[in-house]
């Protein structure tokens, strides 16, 4: 079968790889550049555990081929922490108790940084429908909610601070 | 879940995507947003040969209002309907639908062409397409051929649509002064099919009686139901509670839906009737009949 050579970027390192058509990125992503901290959940689309960002926009890398990305930039949970700091999204899971087990978490980290990029102050109605494609089965979405909330309030310091 | 073994092709042009499909027949199928494909395929209830993927072609995403028609390209995100100020505001029987299509993670990639090209009554567009007498544009080694909505629909899983054709555009006749529409679904949680669903158009005439009521029913049989006859006597008439009480449950009778986890034969038809009698009131409401 067929395999293709695919380019792209991920967490700003460009990447160059054969694929076979039908690998899954998610898989590529794991088992082939073995940044494991994206994880396989339901394997159905339904639970959001494997959400990347792909040129920003958070996807279900279950769903889509890896050969798809060819070109693209990818963003992982791996790219969030930067030179020792944690990403405040990351900062905020930390201190608003946002896991438990932690399996959902990469995948609702990713889907909320887009959020914050897209809508710097969302309400606790646009966060709840932002992550209604991701599930968490044990902390609950309570503490989830408040983490977002946190990282809110710390990107919009960041942003005023660097302006100013 | 790994799908079984196939060759992948992204076409840059729509030319070179139907000379693939004319190559490979029936043992290829069009990839556009995946979300229904993949799934399929990983689950090996679908297979392929040969995955066209028309994604890389140019020219296949855009919501644009001309002459009258409201034009959206094939490949169409459903994030893009939903964030449309146009839809928001002219269609919110499309921005009801893409609102409760799947989640928002699926919806960033799932695309409107797809949702009707799949055949899966359970989709959400389906219905709302019927309702608003929706044309869907097939393209083909030919050329392009106009498919009337209500004939596009043959069975499970089956549409008008040739093996060697894309669909490349759908188009929904603009609403004129005094019309609304409405999608309601009941779901058991976020991302789940229709327990039912029922999308409706409806356009007032003077006077508050009803020039056109379009209705539909999402996930009650092996296709998407039209139920225009049940809606036809209503039009020409005032607006009347009983009257359409009386066409919501006409449509729910013609439905057969299967009893599966998501309720019995008797419950889904019922929450047919309650749904199509709640989207014609909403329709009307934003119509400003009410």
């Amino acid at each position: 079968m067929a395999t293709h050579t695919i380019k792209l970027t991920v967490n700003g390192e460009a990447r160059e790889a054969q694929v076979e058509s039908r690998l899954l990125l998610v898989h590529f992503l794991r088992e082939g550049l073995r940044l494991t901290g994206t994880h396989i959940g339901c394997d159905t689309t339904h639970c959001g555990a494997c959400t990347v960002l792909l040129d920003g926009v958070p996807v279900k890398s279950c769903t889509l081929l890896a050969v798809q990305a060819d070109g693209c930039k990818l963003e992982t949970v791996e790219g969030l922490e930067q030179g020792g700091k944690l990403h405040p999204i990351q900062e905020g899971f930390w201190e608003q108790h946002g896991l438990q087990c932690g399996y959902c978490t990469p995948g609702m980290m990713m889907t909320s940084v887009a959020l914050l990029a897209r809508n710097p102050s969302p309400s606790e109605a646009e966060i709840r429908e932002a992550i209604s494609g991701n599930l968490c089965r044990c902390t609950g979405y309570v503490n989830i909610v408040k983490a977002i909330q946190y990282a809110a309030v710390k990107l919009r310091e960041e942003k005023s601070h660097a302006a100013s | 879940m790994i799908p079984a073994a196939f060759d992948y092709h992204a076409p840059a042009t729509l030319p070179e995507a139907l000379a693939l499909l004319t190559r490979y027949g029936d043992s290829a199928k069009v990839m556009s947003g995946g979300q229904s494909l993949l799934p399929l395929l990983k689950l090996r209830l679908g297979q392929a040969e040969h995955v066209v993927d028309i994604g890389r072609i140019p020219g296949l995403e855009y919501i644009r209002e001309e002459g009258g028609v409201l034009r959206i390209g094939g490949r169409t995100r459903e994030a893009a309907l939903e964030e449309s100020e146009l839809i928001r505001t002219r269609y919110p029987i499309l921005h009801d639908t893409a609102k409760v299509i799947a989640d928002p993670l699926v919806r960033n990639r799932a695309t409107v062409g797809g949702n009707l090209a799949h055949g899966d009554p359970a989709n959400d567009h389906p219905a709302t397409m019927l309702a608003l007498g929706a044309q869907v544009v097939a393209t083909g080694p030919k050329g392009e051929r106009v498919i009337p909505i209500d004939k596009f629909f043959l069975g499970l899983f089956t549409t008008a649509l040739a093996p060697d054709e894309i669909l490349t555009e759908i188009r929904i006749p603009a609403p004129p002064p005094r019309s609304g529409g409405a999608y309601v679904k009941l779901e058991r949680k976020v991302g789940d099919y229709a327990t039912a669903a029922a999308a409706a158009q409806v356009t007032l005439g003077a006077g508050g009686t009803l020039e056109r009521v379009g209705l539909a029913l999402t996930n009650v049989g092996p296709t998407p139901l039209d139920a225009a006859a049940a809606a036809q006597p209503l039009v020409g008439k005032k607006v009347d509670a009983a009257a359409l009480a009386e066409a919501a449950r006409r449509a729910a009778q013609a439905a057969t839906p299967n009893p599966d986890r998501r309720g019995s034969t008797e419950y889904k038809r019922e929450m047919a009737r309650v749904l199509a009698n709640r989207a014609l009131h909403k329709a009307i409401e934003r119509a400003g009949g009410h």
